[in-house]
């Protein structure tokens, strides 16, 4: 296929995987403040720090609060990974691959932006936020269910599949690590009722409760970080979107697994290695936070080699227009 | 009070109307039309009017609005009473229609080639010489299998006396047939009965019948031919169009970038590497598929294109070059053109044509500007017109000087009466002025679109029907004749 058509594919997919991370970060904070209002002030503060641009917020926003921090995450065209922007970039790359891609795709899309664009003119204040982020997860859910069922599992759905686990793999461990961090203090009170609380909320955040549950019960940090890092079957699990991205690559070239023909597939391979090898204790006894930098990184790196591997415009210096920040 | 959305009490107001006759009744074709609507429980014309704007927003059939930043989309407005043509009035269009496509193809190859038709005076050698889209680059080329131009977008009109007219002929990238298919589809879906019932001839086969048109152009020898839709990208406002037809016809849609030229072939950048590219039917003017052999700031095109089309081992659509015929000053000639080449009477007339350039027809037009239509020869779009009767005297004192600055490159035609269409407006329907673009392919064979794209002045007594200012469209409904295909049993579109 062309390579600026899978690039902008690619792109599409993670872009919508992006907004809906984003509506489950936000949900999850609304959720354990209901939990806990007192310490609703405090909860706020790592979701901007997380965004990587809390001097941009803090500039234009001052104090992170609720009206604050949600408006910055989800109504800002000006931070280009707020979901308003997140879904006007998916919209972009799709509307440049409108021929590539099914007409139900599209209008899916199309529909979702407008129902975020719409939602944006009440400025921040909705009656019932919940009922909003849950729509937008459900948004995205709809697409993916439409691109999954109505475009051919060939090259074009490979990348944006790849796409989407790459995006839903980093967020998975970033919503982790925010959380891991907020409730370091209740560590001590491990086995109370509250405790159990806070994780559920982590793990409904991500759709995860239900299946954690049959898979372990009890919740324990350790259980937690293992289920949503290692878990080899959950499909939110940073593993799980490891070990079928890696598929994909392997379906793009046609090299087997196991193997690799591109940097894209030896980096996305050695990743996979450290993942399905590697075991809770020594990731929590070696630091959590520098695990996750680490991982994070190794994502990137990925991100990096499927550029130029597909992308990247070879032997002419044209111009590059695509729909992205990263 | 509420908006009446019936046809009582509309009025044709001394215009020709597409729907009723001057006594008011309904023409023959709009009888079953006219009988629906009018039986509509109160609202619900407007109800489908709505929904019809909701799914063209849904599908994102939009264009932004500049200068908006909270991301403010428009829609092309569509209008739910749809233009219908007889069959017997449809025969003598697409005849007179195949008629003009052939003899402008011919008088193109002759313009590039051995020039007989101006050596002996049909159209005057300085006028040829001063038309701005006349190509030197494409003199001696030879387009595959000798087709120029493969893809026109004539635009008629019907005046007063109940004639139609041609008024331009759009050889070079005329856009609008996605509309004729998108606008179908909807009235489809608004009026499911009335369409079954009415014998409509179908536009759903115009993308197979466009990739056969390319395919036909293919170089030899080749086994499985590529064909491809280049685009000058999302920010045209025809791209929509781009992108639909070339996923109508499952062929890749290319940017300028995507393409290069390498080893005396033309290629397409893919994932796994490069792959041949053998017709390109290009949505980009002359001036920008080439910067090596045209414009040279041109970011839109590919570089070199034009020598791999020179040796034959791509194709385009439509050649480069074809502009030169679309010339308003030109347009006049093709009366004489069509007599010259075929040996045929005009089936279809010219708009009574003035240039400017020559003397006595030049003072003329000076001395009528408030009631004329004057044009310049190389714009589209409705710009750089002056509609006489519409008109302030200073924008005439404007044109005086124009014309008198540069008589080569202005027109003039009398102010014709178009025809009008009931058109549902605010306070019910009234008459909105009407012209047809149908759409003629040339391949093989040449194929004429059944029906076209009808363009409508939505404003009140407005005759500038183009998108940019104010205009609007309608279905356009080809009865069939006995024994021809009808739409209701298309399935999609």
């Amino acid at each position: 296929m062309l390579s600026r058509v899978a690039e902008s594919i690619y792109w599409m997919a993670r872009y919508i995987e992006r907004a809906e991370n984003i509506a489950r970060f936000i949900d999850v904070t609304l959720n354990l403040i209901l939990d806990q209002p007192q310490t609703a002030h405090l909860q706020w503060v790592p979701l901007v720090s997380t965004s990587g641009d809390h001097e941009y917020f803090n500039k234009k926003y001052h104090q992170p609060n609720e009206e604050n921090v949600v408006r910055f995450l989800t109504f800002d065209r000006e931070y280009p990974n707020s979901i308003i922007s997140s879904l006007s970039a998916a919209r972009e790359n799709a509307r440049t691959v409108r021929e590539a891609i099914s007409s139900e795709a599209w209008e899916q899309i199309n529909e979702f932006y407008h129902f975020v664009r719409h939602a944006a003119r009440t400025d921040g204040k909705m009656a019932t936020p919940p009922d909003f982020f849950n729509a937008v997860k459900q948004h995205s859910q709809l697409f993916n269910g439409i691109l999954d069922a109505t475009l051919s599992h060939a090259a074009d759905w490979q990348f944006a599949n790849l796409g989407r686990l790459l995006e839903r793999a980093d967020k998975t461990s970033r919503i982790l690590d925010v959380k891991y961090f907020t409730l370091l203090p209740t560590l001590q009170d491990v086995g109370t009722t509250l405790d159990d609380l806070q994780w559920s909320s982590v793990l409904r955040s991500v759709s995860a409760f239900e299946m954690y549950r049959k898979r372990f019960h009890g919740i324990t940090i350790q259980r937690v970080v293992s289920f949503l890092m290692l878990d080899r079957s959950f499909p939110r699990s940073v593993l799980f979107c490891v070990d079928w991205a890696d598929h994909s690559l392997h379906q793009i070239s046609g090299s087997p697994l196991g193997s690799y023909c591109n940097t894209a597939e030896q980096k996305l391979g050695r990743l996979k290695g450290d993942l399905a090898f590697g075991d809770v204790n020594t990731i929590i006894n070696q630091g959590f936070h520098e695990f996750i930098d680490g991982l994070q990184s190794k994502l990137n790196g990925v991100g990096g080699a499927i550029h130029d591997t597909f992308f990247a415009v070879r032997n002419v210096g044209a111009s590059q227009s695509q729909f992205q920040s990263n | 009070m509420s908006t009446n959305h019936t046809f009582f009490g509309y009025k044709t107001e001394g215009f020709h109307d597409e729907l009723f006759d001057a006594d008011g009744n309904p023409r023959p074709g709009g009888q079953l039309l006219v009988d629906c609507v009018n039986s509509l429980p109160l609202g619900v014309l407007g109800e489908r009017q709505e929904a019809i704007e909701r799914a063209l927003h849904r599908m994102g059939i939009t264009f932004a609005v500049y200068g908006d930043t909270s991301g403010t989309e428009k829609i092309f407005p569509f209008d739910i009473v749809p233009r219908i043509v007889e069959a017997v009035e449809w025969a003598r269009i697409e005849a007179g229609l195949k008629q003009r496509i052939k003899a402008l193809n011919m008088f193109i190859d002759d313009v590039y080639h051995d020039q007989n038709s101006i050596n002996e005076g049909i159209v005057p050698r300085h006028l040829l010489s001063k038309a701005t889209s006349y190509r030197e680059a494409c003199h001696g080329l030879f387009p595959p299998r000798g087709i120029w131009c493969h893809v026109t977008g004539t635009d008629l009109i019907r005046h007063s006396d109940g004639e139609i007219y041609v008024l331009e002929d759009n050889l070079r990238c005329p856009s609008g047939v996605s509309y004729v298919l998108q606008n179908r589809l909807l009235m489809k879906r608004t009026f499911p009965q009335l369409f079954a019932a009415s014998n409509i001839r179908p536009v759903i086969d115009y993308p197979t019948k466009l990739y056969e048109t390319l395919m036909y152009l293919a170089p030899e020898h080749v086994n499985e031919p590529r064909i491809v839709v280049l685009t000058p990208g999302i920010y045209n406002s025809a791209y929509y169009e781009h992108s639909f037809l070339a996923q109508q016809m499952g062929v890749e849609l290319v940017e300028g970038r995507d393409l290069v030229v390498k080893d005396g072939f033309v290629f397409m950048r893919m994932t796994d590497g490069f792959q041949r590219v053998d017709v390109i039917y290009r949505r980009i003017d002359d001036d920008f598929i080439d910067p090596e052999t045209f414009r040279s700031d041109s970011m839109l095109g590919v570089p070199g294109l034009m020598e791999v089309y020179r040796q034959g081992r791509v194709a385009l659509a439509n050649a480069p070059g074809t502009g030169v015929a679309d010339d308003k000053v030109i347009y006049a000639f093709v009366p004489d053109l069509i007599r010259y080449f075929l040996d045929e009477e005009p089936i279809l007339p010219n708009v009574p044509t003035y240039i400017c350039e020559k003397e006595d027809e030049r003072k003329y037009v000076l001395a009528n500007l408030d009631k004329l239509v004057v044009k310049a020869a190389n714009e589209a779009g409705g710009y750089g017109m002056l509609v006489g009767p519409h008109s302030t005297k200073e924008q005439q004192a404007e044109f005086a000087v124009k014309i008198k600055e540069n008589p080569r490159n202005y027109i003039a035609q009398p102010t014709l009466s178009l025809s009008r269409v009931p058109t549902l407006c605010a306070s019910g329907f009234e008459g909105r002025h009407v012209d047809l673009r149908p759409y003629i392919l040339c391949g093989k064979d040449i194929w004429v679109l059944p029906g076209g794209l009808t363009r409508v002045a939505l404003r009140k007594g407005s005759l500038v029907v183009n998108s940019s200012q104010g205009g609007g469209s309608k279905d356009t409904w080809v009865i069939a004749a006995d024994g021809e295909e009808t739409a209701s049993a298309e399935t999609g579109l």
